[in-house]
């Protein structure tokens, strides 16, 4: 990369076209943060009664409020975790297949393929995972708890229904899988040419050259997609409500008929007969589902920033 | 980018825009004559949901200016809206509560009173899904074990003991129950807990009280369930029962599977609740009958008007609907649609008195 | 157990060649196959129980593939050569297990939903239907207005505050838009239609308000965060050298960002809003909430409750107990959700292959 010295700022004229362009970006990112700030003010004013309420009017009576979301905000992570252990791997090795491995034509091709998947709306992937995918594997289910039931994870007994955690965590990492690939194809496609000219040229394998120049240009793009899909998973609505079969307990279980819940699976179960500071209760849940993203997207914008340095952008 | 899908979409839009429902164009010929007009909004149960979709489509027939909508969002949800003056009517799983009724009705016509009568009988169907079991017979505490896990085996010696000529396999019950608050749980825990409370110690609400056995969405979600599973057992309205097995409950000294005929009978003679308006006719229903012509495990759902609307066309159009969801024609239709037991002579003449009341 | 493959023949030259034959990585990735279909006919012929399951059959065949690959490339043509196939394997492998659910997916979606994929879907709302018939005119209508609607709203706001983050802002505001953009990926879906259903409610003071556009705001609370961050990605890898040059040779600012950075990283931007676009048209849960349903067709994004597709599959689905017709037309819905997400998909592409300066690769 070029280092060359910086000689002092020139001030480029300002035309008005130019004016009305910057004032008309910077008004749309502040018009974000309006929203953004309504929607805060609103979970805010609406969880505070379920701080403060007495927590035997809640849902199965719990001893604190704290106790009500602790299985809540563990399903939640939990489950967003296993998609994204699944989904990671998988769409790194599917963006260099089609960026790197695939003959140019056929790339493009199987892009549309995967980019199709995304196109699937969750109602479906709902559909299909408890029409489908839940019946197919919980025979699967059934024979990991009797073969490997001393590993913890698959303690049994297993779920007769085949509507657990890991099946979930199925169905979500096939639905982020094509968002993850997708930015990471587009982000690899990025690789200076050169770059990677130079390293096959000093004999490196195909994959010493994606180690040497292809991954280190990504980090930051493969971290950003990572957790724009992680987001998607944790706050995915329908698939958790149609297809986990939840209990209010915390348990690691992969394969038990009882999962903790997730917080926007719970919310879609219970808002619609939810009634008094229940309603509230739900909205502060809501709230924290919010701060664990923003939580999560700290973590990866600290590490994206950290990595700028090596990256060929900027 | 921008460009391009505005221009997709107006493209395709302008397509499907340009024509119209075909199943909306003005009937040919005569229209049936009705001078009601104008649209209403309900909301609420959604076990009412397959019932008004066809008294809905009757009744807009029938006349054809009305434009009725109902969102099956929930009995809480509908009560809420109803409440809030949101919706014209709400259809409920529970009868309202007695703040609520305290709180007055933002919609109507201030003190004019409500109306809350039965429109919906349904019984409530133990399904079950067992490898060679075509016949199951329960009791309450027995059906009471199964949900809340003490009886975790299907030769469990107490089902065994209900059920001398089955051959029982030796493998794990899975109960599905519903995983979000419904009032067919509600009910069923009312059952279990009247009938069987040493077993079923959980006071009956919406949400399933136990951590134990799975959870399924919705009734179509239990039905699924039970289908797809394993060894599994549920329960969900009997018109959605389809193909499943369907176990017989005990009534007094009989096993006693779900009629029509049955449900209606153990609503006819249970009383109603004590305290409440008139035109309030929510019913307070006798699980512990030991008449074994009655079916117990039965869910009986609501609709909730205003005594007095502020709008007179709204109060007409809410008085026919309601009207004719009681009556016999409506009643019958809700059979035929969605399986539910009609109300009888006797409680649909005090429902039609009640509805006669809507100004 | 005896093998097919032609591998052990490449260890005895090993010495000379140094170099798998072309052939080989293909007559391996068949032999393993054969091999375990072979295993899974016995597994079926022991256990008369088991289906007989080419998917996981030609799962565990490629699984044998990659690691007797990396074997045979690591006897034949070293560490480092057998490093590189077992990736080569790993990755087309990998391509092949995301493969399996979506052809599984897409199977149950046409395969069901071809029943009812008839003119009488496509022309017929719900209003008064019972059991046969019917279709999703009126859901299909809902779901192009309320979903163009919400990409008419976020794409702007998104695209401007992207090129904004990147191109003008600097300092705190900068940051704080970064930072709350953030926030917002993490608005569950459900939170954005209780947000809209009490904003409208509030303001049009109407406790049971239900209408399109509320749905469209909801949308684009979801849609807004996703078409920044990915335009920003895109934006960033604009390699500096092309501002600079447009600098260099006068071109405004403004200019530059239009006719340079933006028809660059077109492409990565059309797919960014073709994601968002993916990413909320399927959204129920807050349709549900603020648009309602409705079995009548409904134009007005302004007035009354209005259907959408997603609502649509979800309510048919639920009600289907015993009825085949509810379940076939969710299912048919379905299809077309996808049907129209892919047209969006071609038409994005398309534009992007238009608009994208060509470059050199």
């Amino acid at each position: 990369m070029t280092t060359a010295t910086e000689p002092a700022p020139i001030k480029a004229r300002q035309r008005p076209a130019d004016r009305v362009f910057a004032g008309a970006s910077l008004v749309a990112g502040i018009i974000i943060l309006l929203a953004l700030a309504a929607v805060a003010v609103f979970l805010v004013a609406q969880s505070l009664p379920a701080f403060v309420a007495d927590p035997k009017e809640l849902k199965g009576e719990p001893d604190s409020f704290l106790a009500y979301v602790a299985p809540l905000v563990f399903g939640t992570i939990w489950a967003a975790f296993l998609a994204l252990l699944m989904a990671l791997p998988l769409s790194l090795g599917i963006a260099l297949f089609i960026s790197h491995y695939a003959p140019r034509r056929v790339a493009q091709g199987l892009g549309y393929i995967i980019d199709l998947l995304a196109a699937v709306p969750s109602v479906v992937f709902g559909l299909w995972g408890i029409k489908v995918l839940a019946p197919a594997v919980g025979p699967l289910y059934i024979w990991l708890t009797e073969n490997l039931g001393w590993i913890p994870l698959f303690a049994p007994p297993a779920s007769g229904t085949g509507k657990t955690v890991l099946t979930v965590a199925i169905v979500l990492a096939v639905m982020i899988i094509p968002i993850i690939t997708a930015l990471c194809r587009e982000v690899f496609l990025q690789t200076p040419v050169l770059h990677e000219e130079a390293a096959l040229a000093l004999g490196a394998t195909r994959w010493e050259m994606i180690q040497m120049a292809v991954l280190p240009f990504g980090r930051p793009g493969i971290v950003s997609a990572a957790m724009l899909g992680l987001g998607r998973a944790l706050g995915e609505t329908m698939v958790v409500a149609m297809v986990l079969s939840p209990a209010f307990l915390i348990t690691f279980v992969l394969t038990s008929g009882q999962n903790s819940p997730t917080i926007a699976g719970n919310i879609a179960l219970n808002f619609p007969e939810a009634f008094g500071v229940n309603v509230n209760a739900l909205i502060a849940t809501g709230l924290i589902l919010f701060g664990i993203t923003l939580l999560i997207n700290s973590i990866a914008r600290a590490i994206v920033n950290r990595r700028k340095a090596f990256s060929g952008a900027n | 980018m921008r460009l391009g899908s505005i221009a997709a979409l107006a493209i395709v839009g302008s397509i499907v825009l340009s024509s119209c429902a075909a199943n909306e164009e003005a009937p040919a010929g005569d229209a049936p004559e009705s001078t009601l007009a104008g649209t209403i909004d309900g909301s609420g149960a959604s076990s009412q949901g397959s019932a008004q979709e066809a008294w809905i489509a009757a009744f807009q027939i029938a006349n054809p200016d009305v434009t009725i909508t109902y969102d099956p969002a929930g009995s809480g949800a509908g009560r809420e809206a109803f409440i809030a003056g949101g919706v014209s009517f709400a259809g409920t799983d529970s009868s309202l509560k007695d703040e609520e009724i305290a709180g007055g009705f933002a919609g109507c016509v201030a003190d004019s009173g409500y109306i809350e009568v039965p429109v919906y009988i349904s019984p409530i169907a133990v399904i079950f899904n067992v490898e060679g079991v075509d016949e199951l017979n329960l009791d309450a505490a027995t059906l009471a074990g199964i949900f809340k896990g003490t009886i975790t085996t299907w030769d469990d010696a107490a089902i065994v003991a209900l059920n001398k000529d089955a051959t029982l396999p030796s493998a794990p019950i899975t109960a599905v129950h519903r995983s979000d608050d419904s009032g067919t749980t509600k009910n069923f825990a009312d059952y279990l807990n009247k009938v069987a409370p040493e077993v079923w110690d959980a006071a009956p609400a919406d949400p399933f009280p136990y951590a134990t056995g799975e959870g399924a969405q919705g009734t179509s979600g239990v039905v699924d369930a039970v289908t797809n599973g394993t060894n599994t057992i549920g329960y969900a309205d009997a018109s959605k029962a389809g193909d499943l097995g369907v176990a017989k409950i005990k009534v007094g000294d009989e096993f006693v599977g779900y009629t029509a005929e049955a449900a209606a009978a153990v609503v006819a003679e249970s009383p109603f609740v004590e305290g409440r308006a008139e035109t309030d006719l929510a019913i307070k229903l006798d699980r512990t009958t030991t008449d074994p012509s009655h079916y117990p495990l039965v869910l009986v759902s609501y609709i909730i008007a205003c005594g007095e609307y502020e709008d007179a066309d709204t109060a007409a159009v809410v008085k026919a609907y309601v009207g004719y969801l009681a009556s016999e024609e409506g009643q019958a239709e809700a059979a035929s649609a969605a399986g539910a037991a009609p109300l009888s002579a006797d409680l649909s003449a005090k429902v039609a008195t009640a509805i006669a009341t809507i100004k | 157990m005896t093998t097919t493959t032609a591998a052990p023949a490449g260890i005895t030259n090993s010495l000379t060649t140094g170099r798998l034959p072309k052939g080989a990585p293909w007559l391996i990735l068949g032999g393993s196959w054969a091999v375990m279909l072979l295993v899974f006919m016995f597994v079926k012929a022991a256990n008369e129980d088991a289906d007989y399951n080419i998917a996981a059959a030609l799962f565990f065949g490629t699984i044998l593939f990659d690691i007797l690959l990396t074997i045979v490339a690591y006897l034949v043509e070293g560490a480092r050569q057998a490093r590189d196939r077992l990736v080569t394997s790993l990755v087309a492998t990998a391509f092949i297990i995301a493969l399996l659910p979506l052809v599984s997916l897409l199977f149950t979606v046409v395969s069901n939903g071809l029943a009812r994929f008839d003119l009488a879907f496509f022309t017929n709302s719900m209003r008064n239907v019972v059991g046969e018939g019917g279709g999703g005119l009126h859901a299909i209508t809902g779901t192009l207005l309320i979903t163009g609607m919400a990409t008419l709203i976020s794409v702007p706001i998104g695209l401007l505050t992207a090129i904004y983050l990147v191109e003008y802002g600097r300092g705190a505001l900068a940051r704080a838009i970064t930072f709350f953009v953030d926030v917002m990926t993490g608005i569950p879906s459900i939170v954005a239609g209780l947000f809209a259903f009490a904003l409208f409610a509030l303001l049009f003071d109407d406790p049971g308000i239900r209408f399109g556009f509320g749905g469209s705001v909801a949308l684009s609370l979801l849609m807004i965060p996703v078409v920044v961050r990915s335009s920003e990605e895109m934006l960033k890898i604009v390699p500096n050298e092309l501002r600079e040059a447009a600098y260099a040779l006068g071109v405004p600012k403004w200019l530059t960002i239009l006719k340079v950075v933006i028809p660059t990283a077109i492409a990565g931007i059309a797919t960014g809003v073709t994601l968002a676009i993916s990413r909320v048209i399927g959204e129920t849960a807050p349709l549900l909430i603020i648009a309602g349903l409705s079995t009548s067709m409904n134009y007005d994004l302004f007035n009354d409750r209005m259907a959408s597709l997603p609502v649509f599959v979800y309510t048919q689905y639920q009600s289907n107990g015993t009825d085949i017709n509810n379940l076939e037309r969710a299912w048919t819905g379905s299809l077309t959700l996808i049907l129209i997400v892919m047209a969006l998909n071609l038409i994005a592409r398309l534009i992007a292959k238009i608009f994208s300066p060509k470059l050199g690769r």
